[in-house]
């Protein structure tokens, strides 16, 4: 709990856990679920680091950011699932190899 | 006590991840992603990151969770109760992923962090992040509003029927 390196593997596991969602899933809402881990993978290095090595708001401000733009993110790749299941009838992201059909 | 709640909160976000990594129904996984994102609030409340934890459960659970939620009923036949979703290349990706695993634990735990004698005490941090915002951050929020405003025209444009 007051070590670095106990919210240094936790960010390492949820990072990992969040490539594995990307590289094998099919569903591309699942993908999206696996950015949001990695993206939080991300968020709990910068925080940690904040309060154990920089003594400093930044690394806060950038995981500030960092959510800002997944909820950006978030909107827009779902506006475009919405669009891929409009026109195929599924989002199986290995399927959708072709901008037109 | 404290200790115990760290790591019983650490167990709750390596579980639910690799629900949502391994489960074989769409919406389990969605409702551990809810897990796994207010496990992260707690773990923001270990690191004296108060408005980083709310603003966690509000923009994450609140937000981006029930779009993705509604990303699955709106392409998914709500008839089939159960909502089932399939991987590929399982073996490799594990394989791949294991391999950056064990890359990202060799590279960064043997390494010797310059940690402060006594990590940041605790403090609010509202006050801090209100003035960095406004004064060394000020562009970097002007950019990013003007990406929201991008970012809520772009989708309500795209999921339009008619394109």
């Amino acid at each position: 709990m007051d070590h670095l390196n106990s919210y240094l593997i936790l960010s390492a596991i949820l990072l990992s856990l969040g490539l594995y969602t990307v590289v094998t899933r099919r569903n591309a809402v699942a993908i999206l679920m696996g950015v949001e881990l990695i993206l939080n993978a991300a968020n709990i290095n910068f925080v940690a680091f904040s309060k154990f090595v920089t003594h400093s708001l930044d690394g806060h401000l950038i995981s500030v950011f960092i959510i800002m733009l997944a909820a950006a993110e978030a909107a827009v790749a779902l506006a475009i699932v919405l669009n891929l299941y409009n026109d195929r009838g599924h989002i199986n992201v290995d399927e959708a190899n072709a901008l037109k059909q | 006590m404290a200790d115990f709640l760290f790591w019983m909160i650490w167990a709750l976000i390596v579980a639910s991840a690799a629900l949502v990594a391994f489960g074989n129904n769409l919406i389990h996984s969605v409702f551990a992603l809810m897990g796994t994102f207010l496990g992260v609030a707690g773990i923001y409340i270990f690191l004296n990151a108060d408005f980083l934890a709310v603003t966690q459960i509000v923009v994450y659970v609140g937000g981006i969770l029930v779009l993705l939620v509604f990303g699955i009923m709106l392409t998914n036949q709500i008839s089939t109760a159960r909502i089932s979703q399939s991987s590929f290349q399982r073996g490799l990706g594990l394989v791949v992923v294991l391999a950056v695993l064990a890359i990202i634990l060799t590279a960064v735990l043997p390494h010797d962090w310059v940690v402060g004698k006594t990590p940041m005490p605790f403090a609010d941090t509202v006050t801090g992040i209100g003035k960095l915002l406004f004064t060394d951050y000020l562009i970097l929020f002007e950019i990013a509003s003007v990406l929201l405003l991008g970012a809520l025209i772009g989708a309500a444009t795209l999921a339009r029927k008619e394109l």
